[in-house]
């Protein structure tokens, strides 16, 4: 986007490396209380006098005291004057021509505004990646609940009788419903061949190496959808007119995404759209790319209208007809030496993208890398498709193919163990990549990586050993099984390859008047900290109190586009940018005379304060750079997949009571390293979250379709864990700094939803001696294999 | 909210004689409408297909809890955290209160009836299978007339029950036990909290040294109705508990109950740990485990 | 007996104050804290009384506002989360709930602030398995419920 802001400088500021890092991984205690500072690490390359470091604190949050007073504002707590509220009519078949819309029933439809494709003053589409999904079934749709008219009035219960009314006449054409019917073109649904997009990642040659290998073993994994269920449903507020332009205000993660998608909807020039996000209440992924749609929905009939239009979703139809984690079948076919080495691994992963491209490409990007874990491998072949079906199109939700893909290894790599008479564990130590050593993707580990401490650390932290051998014991004569079993894997961090290149993202910092610092950026507080660790990663880089941070709200007349809230890159890249932002202020006001090196918090105030008083506004922004000697070739997808990982090890214990057949996690250990912590008490938080959610997806949640359409879609009868069914989650890090990271710190949004799966199913193992190979694993299929 | 609100109506009668005087005035035409725990949400997923209700909130004549030497006598209006913070119930009925325990949050608690559960009829509910188990019986009362009736058989199939629409359920009444009863309650749910059932068992038995004396098996989600499963408390009657004796209770079992797949299990999985639950409520109540 | 099919007058007490409520009387109390008396605090999570984000204390007991008719509110106390700190200074839940951790996202925190500050009044101590099941009717998708259950600790032990 054009740089539209009266700034002064703009600054490109090379990321560059930290001086004086401990280069040592550290660990420390775990997350039972708030935490003091991590030891003298001095962190901030330029500091002057050096005040008492807020990274490594638990600051408080942020915008805490509006959230525990009842005070935040969320969108459906927004009206504004002569509002209308919007809703929509959705498609009740699955695939098929759309043959007649009628409006039915003793409804005064000259009251209510109806808005169809034919209203669209752009293209219709929601431009994202490939641009196949319409914002409005025009004349024929390819899922269950498509978006096909919208209606609009100012009492919503009039709208709802008004909506049950409409009678959409369609001709129903063949449908497909399962990965599996896709893959084998049962019926050809979308381009060519149902695939919107596959990979090919090859290392050494897998083909030379079944025939003479000690053993080969094949396994077959299935994931299934998982909805996001952010407990604040999607919601928009838009204004919309010719003269004006648009406005947005809703739920979202990427302000900068819904207005791409608005600009080619209306087809006006940027600075005529404009996109703010409330507080929200959880995304998650699940308000990556689907606010878009809903804004474009409000915004079509506020155009129409000339009134300010709300839409908000309730739960049914959140869950039936927005976006849900990619379902997926992974095929494994794994060489060993009978000393336990692999040889090769060749991997068949498939995801299903539902019924429009959206993000399936870069979710079966994820996937695919993450394919073949921390372990050193010189043959791989991981062959990849995202395919079509037709339900409601599936999208980001955290973790983006990882936790798939990372889950059915894990699997493979137990009964592999198995096979060749090795525990779990010591068949992982055999086989984790060290420094030097190569990924799947021929990544060079250019960091110091010690899984196999890793994995020392958490058994020890969870007992492994001794219960399984307590339980072995008792087993034989209880009904209730225990087992524990582990998961070791690394997550990726930022844009894959060279997506945060492409994204070329900026923060702006500005030095206020009032003496105060405000941080812009895109990057929105969903939950995960995002305005506290940015001010604290700002006030350390400053030297001066993280209470004297502010960050602005995410409105695109106002930030730069520092890139989605995605892909766990808001601290690790995004901070990094703020560090650089506001040293940049720091340089300008000491270029300027105003300010000497070793100043205190007062002198600094001042000096803003003179600064804008003399010159006018502050502002200097940061562009990202990438770190050197990052390579990526996106054709042959082979290199530096991401700028580092985190690493880690999960353990669950479980118990499985063969009255009932349900498993339950009785205990739970994540042990990472994360490169730098920057505020433990958050941190603890996301991946305990995100444990929470993994939990979830394996145990609890189940999407119950029927022709294409989700039916389990409440929640009574969608289960996520409540406060009773969640074991304690006991969070360990570790830091080894990442260089490029502000303060050292790498991202681990998504870590935590990798390990649970493959650690409980482990656990389940060996408790019953089953292996099972699907998630979400219900009583109903554990009993059929557990007499 | 799906529901086009200003279409309904909810009246408030302020009292009982009132409720009722509007009810056989036009039979059929007002429901009541108690805690709102079930109704609320059907409302608002725009499937409440009545219309007209009568709130029965506020009727004081319909709460309370009263213990005489042989019952202990409910309000309909009794609220699952009521019925937990009664001594009595607690020490003689705890199936009762470990449905009410289990039923929603603290918040259904709080609101949700046992007279609502009764009447609302799903053969999902928590409390009933207890109800039934302990030989409850209901107090209907309409304008002209008051009637006790057994619970037991009171639902006739799916959503069908003997209540008349001039009817209310005014209260429900559960004989003390003379003599020392093995209880167990188990609802097998979704979740640890805050869960549909998937299956729900209550069952009493009284002992005569190691042969049953007397003996009640009940199951919800199995059939269309809370199920007593009379065949098999006859099968058990009598008898020693033995390996024969449990195999013809498991036959009989699988006979008299019908489970469903449906969106939350599936009819394997209800009929098999329905007989795990009837074999493990026979171990516990077997002097010899 | 109020007949009349639309709207019908309901006082109550709010958050300590009198208020004269007009509505149908079928709409939610969830609904008509919000639009009419503009407490926005209490939030719609799901709809069906299974999240607690709607969660409000009527006549001193924990319910969720969606599924209480506001006709039944008639000669009510509530008390909604606006109504639980005392002007600026915060309820110990609440103080603990900032350092601890207990809000992520913060859509949950009225409704768990609430059920917390309900729990501890009934139970001052509560032991974990108390405070999991005072909290089991609250769900929560950010937090993994574990700093919720700290901050909850925190809490008892701050008085």
């Amino acid at each position: 986007m054009s740089c539209s802001f009266p700034a002064l400088k703009c600054w490109a500021i090379l990321s560059r490396p930290l001086r004086g890092l401990n280069k040592n991984a550290k660990t420390f205690a775990p997350s039972v209380a708030p935490f003091g500072p991590l030891g003298c690490n001095v962190i901030s390359s330029m500091s002057g006098k050096i005040n008492e470091h807020v990274v490594g604190k638990s600051a408080p949050r942020k915008e805490g005291r509006r959230k525990v007073t009842g005070a935040a504002l969320y969108i459906d707590d927004l009206t504004f004057p002569e509002m209308l509220h919007g809703v929509t009519v959705r498609s009740s078949i699955a695939r098929g021509l759309i043959k007649n819309i009628a409006f039915a029933g003793d409804i005064p439809w000259a009251e209510i505004t109806v808005v169809t494709a034919k209203d669209i003053p752009g293209e219709n589409h929601v431009a994202l990646i490939i641009n196949d999904q319409p914002y409005l079934a025009d004349g024929v749709t390819n899922h269950p609940e498509e978006a096909i008219i919208l209606l609009a009035h100012a009492d919503k219960y009039l709208l709802e009788e008004a909506r049950r009314n409409v009678r959409i006449d369609y001709d129903e054409s063949p449908a497909l419903f399962t990965l599996e019917d896709s893959v084998n073109k049962k019926e050809i649904i979308w381009g060519e061949d149902n695939v919107f997009k596959s990979f090919l990642v090859e290392k050494g040659n897998v083909d030379d190496v079944w025939e003479s290998a000690d053993l080969v073993v094949d396994g077959e994994y299935h994931t299934g959808a998982q909805e996001q269920l952010y407990i604040e449903n999607n919601g928009v507020i838009a204004i919309a007119n010719p003269a004006e332009g648009v406005t947005v205000w809703g739920s979202m993660q990427c302000p900068y995404y819904v207005h791409k998608a608005l600009v080619k909807l209306f087809a006006l020039p940027e600075d005529k759209i404009r996109v703010i996000q409330t507080e929200t209440g959880g995304g998650f992924g699940g308000k990556e790319e689907y606010p878009s749609m809903i804004a474009g929905h409000a915004a079509l009939l506020a155009w129409k209208t000339g009134k300010p239009v709300k839409i908000i979703y309730d739960r049914a139809e959140d869950m039936v007809a927005t976006t849900k984690r990619h379902p997926s079948r992974t095929r494994h076919r794994t060489a060993v030496t009978k000393d336990g080495k692999l040889t090769a691994m060749e991997i068949d992963f498939v995801i299903d993208g539902g019924a429009y491209c959206t993000l399936s490409p870069v979710v079966l990007s994820r996937g695919t890398i993450h394919a073949a874990g921390p372990y050193s491998c010189p043959n791989v072949r991981i062959r990849s498709s995202a395919v079509a079906t037709n339900t409601p199109p599936h999208g980001a939700f955290r973790g983006f193919g990882a936790p798939q893909s990372i889950f059915a290894l894990e699997r493979h790599l137990d009964k592999v163990a198995h096979a060749i008479g090795l525990e779990p564990d010591e068949f992982r130590r055999r086989n984790f990549v060290t420094e030097g050593q190569t990924t799947a993707t021929s990544q060079v580990i250019r960091e110091k990586v010690e899984m196999g401490q890793l994995l020392d650390r958490a058994l020890k932290l969870s007992d492994y050993h001794a219960k399984r051998e307590k339980f072995a014991g008792e087993n034989p004569t209880s009904r209730i099984k225990k087992g524990i079993g582990f998961a070791s894997f690394m997550h990726g961090a930022g844009f894959t390859g060279s997506g945060e290149v492409y994204l070329q993202s900026v923060v702006g910092a500005e030095a206020t008047a009032d003496g105060r610092v405000k941080i812009l950026s895109a990057s929105t507080e969903i939950g995960q900290g995002t305005n506290t660790i940015f001010s604290q990663i700002a006030a350390d880089a400053l030297g001066v109190d993280a209470d004297l941070i502010d960050v602005a709200q995410p409105d695109t007349s106002s930030v730069p586009n520092s890139g989605p809230t995605v892909a766990s890159r808001t601290c690790m890249i995004v901070g990094k940018l703020v560090e650089s932002a506001v040293l940049g202020l720091k340089q300008t006001l000491i270029g300027s005379g105003l300010l000497q090196e070793g100043y205190d918090q007062k002198e600094f105030q001042n000096a803003c304060r003179h600064y804008v008083a003399q010159f006018g506004a502050l502002k200097t922004f940061s562009k990202y750079q990438p770190p050197p000697n990052v390579n990526w070739d996106d054709e042959k997808y082979q290199g530096d997949a991401y700028g580092t990982y985190a690493w880690a090890v999960y353990v669950a214990e479980v118990s499985v009571d063969l009255l009932t057949y349900e498993a339950h996690v009785q205990d739970f250990v994540a042990l990472q390293e994360v490169g730098r912590v920057i505020n433990p008490v958050l941190a603890a938080g996301q991946i305990e979250g995100g444990v929470g959610q993994a939990i979830g997806f394996t145990l609890f949640e189940n999407v119950v379709w029927d022709k294409g359409r989700m039916i389990n879609n409440q929640m009574t009868n969608y289960i996520i864990p409540t406060a009773a069914d969640i074991p304690p989650i006991r969070v360990f890090f570790e830091e080894n700094p990442y260089a490029y990271g502000p303060s050292g710190a790498k991202g681990i949004g998504e870590l935590p939803m990798d390990g649970a799966a493959p650690a409980i199913l482990s656990a389940i193992e060996n408790a019953t001696g089953v292996r099972f190979n699907h998630v979400p694993l219900m009583p109903e299929a554990m009993m059929k294999e557990l007499v | 909210m799906r529901a086009n609100v200003p279409a309904y109506q909810l009246i408030s009668p302020s009292s009982l004689g009132e409720a009722l005087q509007v009810l056989s005035d036009e039979p059929g035409v007002w429901k009541p409408f108690a805690g709102g725990t079930d109704l609320m949400v059907l409302l608002e997923a725009g499937k409440l297909a009545h219309k007209q209700y009568l709130n029965i909130w506020n009727l004081d004549e319909l709460r309370g809890i009263e213990v005489t030497d042989s019952h202990v006598i409910l309000g309909a209006l009794t609220t699952y955290t009521q019925v937990q913070a009664n001594p009595v119930l607690q020490a003689e009925f705890p199936m009762l209160c470990q449905a009410a325990s289990e039923t929603g949050g603290l918040a259904i608690q709080n609101r949700g009836t046992v007279g609502g559960n009764i009447t609302n009829a799903s053969p999902a509910a928590d409390s009933p299978p207890a109800l039934l188990a302990y030989d409850a019986e209901l107090e209907l009362v309409s304008s002209a007339d008051a009637r006790w009736i057994p619970y037991h058989g009171f639902h006739t199939g799916y959503k069908q029950m003997l209540l008349r629409p001039e009817e209310l359920l005014a209260r429900v009444r559960l004989p003390r036990s003379t003599v020392p009863l093995h209880q167990h309650y188990r609802k097998v749910g979704t979740r640890k909290a805050q869960a549909i059932s998937k299956i729900c068992f209550a069952g009493t038995a009284s002992m005569n040294n190691s042969t049953i004396d007397d003996v009640r098996i009940v199951f919800g989600s199995v059939a269309p109705v809370p199920r007593r499963c009379v065949k098999t408390e006859a099968s058990l009657r009598g008898r020693t508990i033995d390996a024969g004796t449990i195999e013809v209770a498991k036959r009989s079992l699988a006979n008299e109950i019908v489970p469903i797949d449906d969106v939350r299990s599936t009819r394997d999985y209800r009929v098999r740990v329905s007989l795990n639950l009837l074999v493990d409520f026979l171990s516990r109540i077997s002097p010899h485990t | 007996m109020d007949t009349s099919a639309n709207t019908s007058k309901i006082t109550c007490t709010v958050n300590g104050k009198a208020e004269t409520l007009k509505a149908h009387p079928l709409e939610r109390l969830l609904d008509v804290l919000r639009e009419q008396l503009h407490l926005t605090g209490t939030k719609e999570g799901c709809g069906e009384g299974e999240c607690g984000a709607c969660s409000v204390v009527l006549n001193g007991e924990i319910v969720n506002s969606c599924l209480v008719p506001v006709a039944q509110a008639a000669g009510a106390t509530i008390k909604t989360i606006e109504g639980v700190a005392s002007g600026d200074q915060l309820h110990r839940v609440q103080q603990s709930f900032l350092e601890f951790g207990g809000a992520q996202c913060g859509i949950c925190t009225p409704g768990m602030v609430l059920a917390a500050v309900d729990l501890l009044e009934r139970n001052p101590n509560p032991s974990e398995t108390e405070i999991r099941t005072g909290l089991a009717g609250n769900l929560c998708r950010c937090t993994g419920y574990m700093k919720i259950f700290e901050s909850v600790v925190q809490a008892c032990k701050s008085e």
